[in-house]
């Protein structure tokens, strides 16, 4: 089969300076690439995003959470149709999940934003969640501040909500919406899934279907008897995605929601709790990587492992060996 | 973190079909890359735009109704003009008859799979085509 050698490869290396000259000419292409080099650890993408912190701060980051097919991207292709119509800009982060057991993954959410990736105020970007403890939560916090300083006026984070990934994006955005359907079991799925924990909104798509007003009665029951906060009201809404319905009352829970953080001072607090653990996520990472690149490069690792297999020592005594060599080391 | 190969694969043109897209995507998946499908009736534009925003080593286009030409070209002019030029691997899949192929690796179409081709055939090519050039991708 004819193939064409010329064209191959590839990927023009960038110098950290163009990279962010362009970045901040407001270029899709930096933009992209800097996402990458975030999302793949690349060597220096810490240094990257610290010559890009202080331009952020402005975004307002929504997370947009609930099972699969409920409606998750049509909702975020609908709100952000309105957002642009108020002359927002947006950055749309959807997560799918990566397969445990090929490491690939198939991303899907693009499908139903078909005319939005046109438009010049929207970026959307799809994201493998990955696997790694944690490393979801560090990846899309930390692709968030990219698009931030981007100058993106709104973030939609949408990630399907089971266990650890719906709780990891919770932890970057500053509202959380959890979309469900009227199918039977879904408001005792999302119980069980810990949905009930994080959402501040509850929307009940697809209520063109049998069973939606049953079920806003429902879970409204629910969380009347379980609030986490007294003065938030947690409101139940009905949408119809497909064809935009209630996705602009949505919209106005979600304003209104971000004035009760600000009013009562819930999102300073939040945003520094949350920075409180960053901070002590990086510092932490930091000393691991530097104290492991140590201990391997000194070989102690393979001498304490030997001393073990022969009986000399054991694990714990083997740790308090390895820390008394480090100490008073320069990390 | 390990750099995964990201791949878009879309589906111009105004016939619902998209098996084959959808068992290249499936297949790709499998072989551990991130796979971007963005589906039926894509326009040059559309797919150029959803690779920049997404960052992706390789543009897979399925075209079976015969337009192949203009929509490889205008991709090819519009990844120009968007200073992505020989930057993003381009190929297809289709009937594509013979002299059109050439034309099409003229444009600078890195390849064009037949019908009936083997997955195994498009992961291994584009392994190895990303692959060379994964080590210096790991630019700044
Ligand atoms: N009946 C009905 N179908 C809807 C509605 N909203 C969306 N859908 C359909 O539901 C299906 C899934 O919609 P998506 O927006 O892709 O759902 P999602 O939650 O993003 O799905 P995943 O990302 O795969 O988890 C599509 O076929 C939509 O057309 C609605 O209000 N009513
Ligand atoms: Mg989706």
């Amino acid at each position: 089969m004819a193939s064409n050698t010329e064209a191959m490869r590839f990927r023009r290396p960038w110098s950290e300076q163009e990279l962010l000259e362009q970045f901040i000419k407001g270029k899709t292409l930096a933009l992209a690439r800097v996402i990458s080099l975030v999302e793949n650890e690349a060597p220096g993408y810490r240094q990257l995003l610290s010559s890009l912190y202080h331009r952020t701060g402005k975004a307002k980051k929504i997370g947009i959470t609930g099972s699969t097919g409920a409606g998750k991207s049509t909702i975020v292709d609908e709100l952000a149709k309105l957002l642009v119509g108020r002359q927002q800009t947006v950055g749309i982060i959807a997560v799918d999940p990566t397969s445990p057991f090929t490491g690939g993954a198939l991303l899907g959410d693009r499908i139903r934003m078909q005319d939005l990736g046109l438009h010049k105020d929207v970026f959307i970007r799809s994201m493998a969640s990955r696997g790694s403890l944690g490393g979801l939560a560090r990846a899309t916090r930390e692709v968030s501040v990219v698009l931030d300083a981007f100058g993106k006026d709104f973030i939609l984070i949408e990630s399907v909500g089971v266990g650890q990934v719906a709780l990891d994006i919770a932890e970057v955005v500053d509202t959380t919406v959890v979309v469900l359907v009227p199918e039977s079991g879904d408001s005792i799925q999302a119980m069980k899934a810990g949905l009930m924990e994080i959402a501040d909104i509850f929307v009940i798509n697809k209520a063109d279907r049998d069973g939606a007003d049953r079920m806003a009665v429902e879970l409204q029951a629910v969380l009347d008897l379980g609030r986490r906060n007294n003065d938030w009201d947690y409101p139940v809404l009905k949408t119809e995605a497909r064809h935009g319905h209630g996705v602009d009352l949505l919209l106005e829970h979600i304003d209104r929601q971000r004035d009760y953080l600000v009013r009562t001072g819930y999102l300073k607090k939040r945003k520094e709790e949350l920075l409180r653990a960053e901070v002590r996520q990086l510092f932490s990472e930091t000393v691991r990587e530097k104290m492991e690149r140590r201990l391997a490069g000194e070989g102690s690792l393979d001498e304490v492992i030997a001393d073990i297999l022969e009986g000399k020592l054991n694990p714990y005594l083997a740790v308090d060996q390895l820390l008394e060599r480090v100490k008073g080391a320069e990390i | 973190m390990e750099r995964k190969i990201r791949v878009l694969i879309a589906k111009p043109g105004l016939d619902g079909h998209d098996r084959g897209a959808k068992i290249v995507a499936g297949a790709l998946r499998d072989a551990g890359m991130e796979v971007i499908y963005v589906g039926l009736r894509q326009t040059p534009e559309m797919i150029v735009e959803s690779a920049i925003q997404e960052d992706v080593d390789v543009i897979g286009i399925s075209i079976l109704s015969g337009a192949h030409n203009t929509i490889f070209s205008r991709v090819m002019s519009l990844l120009k003009d968007q200073g992505a030029e020989g930057q993003i691997l381009v190929c297809g899949g289709g009937i594509i008859p013979q002299e059109d192929r050439e034309k099409l690796l003229a444009m600078g179409v890195s390849r064009m799979f037949g019908p009936g081709t083997a997955t195994s055939e498009i992961v291994e090519f584009i392994r190895q085509s990303i692959g060379e050039g994964m080590g210096e991708a790991q630019e700044t």
